[in-house]
């Protein structure tokens, strides 16, 4: 996983609550095995006019300009700015795919769904939760200023507006460790092996059931 | 000191390690694979040079992507048949044990668990799905995580995690006649919101869910994830036992007289402390409809559909806005004219035979209207259609004019052929409403297996309780 130290990047402001994870990336680009390459359908149904699916030539579809992400002066955003609950629904991480792949590098929102939530910090996606009238703010402003940029720095845990004043906001303490560092979790559960070891051993005898495939 | 929620119990007995970082590690007692969530993880397991640490915790089926049609001829898109071949590769290469597309055994993940008593009484229980929440029902902690953690479960059997809160959501009294589980929860979904659970895990307890079938708590504990908890609890009781006894991955012999003794402690302690408690009474629920593009967005079958002139928060005014554009329909319209194009009875929340069993007693002795282009009935596994065949269900579904189909996701999220076309509503006996979920330009109704079949009939919303149901016979499973 790439690490996550400091970011400056263009906000990109998505108004509307309860953004899901099939809008973020339809179903149809589920069938891959892969990774990567998701990005190009990030909110595939509401960037394109017409029917998106796998192995289309997507610089050839039509898109929809009334989408904020095919606003010209949001071209090259890696700050998208989010309202209430973003990321509900299912647990496909092709969701955080789909949004490290398109450039997306930190989600700032008042909320997030608990699955999607998690799932952005296993892919170097910081996402960011500040109270409502912050995230108002933000909005008004990005809206009202073009080219407008946030230097996010997770490190001191805080958001430069452009204007120099500073956000703070709060990060789990071993979130911000692995995604400073780039850590691989399964190498970091892996030195614990020797607990692993010794609960389950305790287990099998306290529910040997749960071993006798 | 206050008494521990059944929460607090599964999690104190899967505690591994707590770290000094304010994480946990918790021990995963078994997994749920599919086709969708699961290759990129066997992919990063080798890519790591890393091998699956039990590979008995780990039971695997295609759901997702298998046609519902005919399938003799094997999977006609060729991308989801690789995706499907994957999933057999990996499995064959190491050793889990898979219920392949030609298998009687195989069905939805969430269906299959319980079904083959793979799912039990105060395990932990992940798979790369939301709807992971369902084996809740059985009293044991089960969520669904994201590819990443499949992967991480693979090679370490454990996770790394948050205690969640916990919240209690109490439903006593009687149901009224015709209004089901689905109701229940899509009721309280309407109350609290979609992101009413977040951070928790929900508790269902109180009279009413007490006399749910589990096929019935399966159904609450299936849309938890709806109302934002990725965890819907049930306390284990008699039904619970009687359910799990004799499935061919349950315990047996003395293993089995040890496990139900263990098994009778996991419910809340009578003084248990709860963040969160919500409270509806049973009497009050009539069957529900969804109008728009959230599972909150939602209303008594009697109700009327919202005018957003009356909602005075900006967002939820302009989202109410937004999903009847979407929807095509007008504010202040009663439900009960929302015209319907298709019926899809199925999915992860209601495929199970007591879902058939009362879908078919609205069907039995009427027609689909013929203003509905397609109502289809997908079991939610092999052995689910097997018993529904073997009670005549399928005769009844056919003489109206629905389909019978063969046991998938299918059209609850469209990955495979079975899909709405834009501009069409569902009555969908499935969990989600969200824009596109069945299909570009969809329009889906969230409504109970009796509601859909009642809707196939008249060929718009029909409240199920005005109508005469024919019984089905049927024994207990």
């Amino acid at each position: 996983m790439e690490a996550f130290t400091q970011h400056t990047g263009l906000a990109v402001p998505l108004d509307r609550a309860n953004v899901d994870t099939d809008a973020i990336i339809p179903k149809q680009f589920l069938k891959s095995i892969k990774r990567s390459g998701f990005g190009p359908n990030l909110f595939d149904e509401w960037r394109y006019l017409d029917h998106g699916e796998p192995g289309m030539d997507n610089s050839k579809r039509p898109v929809n300009p009334d989408f904020v992400l095919n606003f010209p002066r949001y071209k090259g955003a890696s700050v998208l700015l989010a309202r209430e609950n973003f990321g509900c629904g299912s647990s496909r991480e092709h969701a955080p795919w789909a949004l490290e792949d398109y450039g997306i590098k930190a989600v700032i929102a008042p909320s997030f769904a608990d699955i999607f939530f998690n799932n952005c910090f296993k892919n170097g996606i910081l996402p960011i939760i500040l109270d409502h009238d912050t995230v108002d703010l933000l909005f008004k402003e990005t809206e009202a200023n073009e080219g407008y940029k946030l230097d996010i720095n997770l490190e001191q845990q805080t958001i430069t507006r452009p204007n120099g004043e500073v956000i703070n906001f709060d990060v789990e303490p071993d979130r911000k460790h692995s995604l400073l560092n780039g850590l691989d979790d399964i190498g970091i559960t892996l030195q614990q092996e020797a607990a692993i070891t010794a609960y389950e051993e305790e287990r099998k005898k306290r529910a040997p059931w749960l071993f006798n495939n | 000191m206050a008494g521990k929620t059944l929460y607090d119990k599964l999690w104190d007995d899967h505690l591994v390690a707590q770290n000094d970082d304010g994480s946990a590690l918790i021990y995963i007692d078994r997994q749920l694979l599919h086709e969708v969530t699961s290759p990129q993880a066997f992919e990063g397991l080798k890519l790591a040079g890393r091998k699956p640490r039990r590979i008995d915790a780990n039971l695997a089926t295609p759901d997702h992507n298998v046609p519902t049609t005919d399938r003799t001829k094997g999977i006609e898109d060729p991308i989801s048949r690789i995706q499907v071949q994957t999933l057999d590769d990996n499995c064959d290469e190491y050793g889990v044990t898979e219920f392949k597309m030609d298998d009687i055994r195989q069905g939805i993940v969430h269906v299959i668990g319980p079904e083959q008593g793979y799912t039990l009484p105060g395990i932990t229980m992940v798979c790369g799905d939301s709807h992971t929440a369902t084996h809740g029902a059985f009293g044991a902690m089960a969520f669904g995580v994201g590819t990443s953690e499949v992967e991480h479960v693979l090679a370490t059997q454990c996770l790394r995690q948050k205690k969640m809160k916990n919240m209690l959501i109490k439903v006593d009294g009687k149901l009224g006649v015709g209004v089901t589980a689905k109701d229940i929860v899509l009721a309280v979904i309407g109350e609290i919101g979609t992101a009413g659970g977040n951070g928790h895990a929900m508790e269902f307890a109180g009279s009413a869910i007490e006399d749910l079938s589990m096929e019935g708590r399966m159904t609450i504990c299936n849309m938890a994830i709806e109302a934002g908890a990725r965890i819907g609890l049930v306390a284990v009781d008699d039904k619970t036992v009687e359910y799990v006894k004799g499935r061919p991955f349950a315990p047996k012999g003395e293993h089995w007289d040890m496990a139900v003794k263990a098994w009778r402690e996991l419910k809340s302690d009578s003084d248990a402390q709860f963040d969160k408690v919500v409270e509806l009474k049973a009497e009050d629920i009539i069957p529900q409809v969804t109008w728009g593009t959230s599972p909150e967005m939602v209303k008594p079958v009697t109700g009327t559909i919202p005018n957003p002139a009356n909602e005075s928060n900006a967002v939820k005014k302009e989202g109410i806005e937004r999903a009847l554009k979407y929807m095509d329909l007008k504010a202040d319209m009663p439900i009960t004219q929302i015209p319907v194009d298709k019926v899809f009875i199925g999915s992860c929340t209601n495929s199970r035979i007591e879902d058939l069993r009362e879908a078919a007693a609205v069907a039995k002795g009427r027609k689909v209207a013929a203003s509905v282009k397609l109502a289809m009935v997908v079991p939610g596994s092999g052995l689910v259609k097997q018993q529904a065949e073997a009670e005549g269900l399928d005769k009844i579904f056919i003489e109206a004019g629905f389909q019978w189909r063969e046991p998938g996701c299918s059209m609850c999220l469209a990955m495979n052929a079975d899909r709405l076309e834009p501009g069409e509503h569902c009555a969908s006996t499935s969990n989600r409403n969200f824009e596109g979920r069945q299909g570009q330009g969809g329009r889906t109704h969230l409504v109970s297996p009796g509601m859909a079949a009642a809707a196939a009939v008249y060929g718009h919303f029909t409240d199920v309780r005005e109508l005469e149901l024919q019984p089905i016979t049927g024994g207990a499973h």
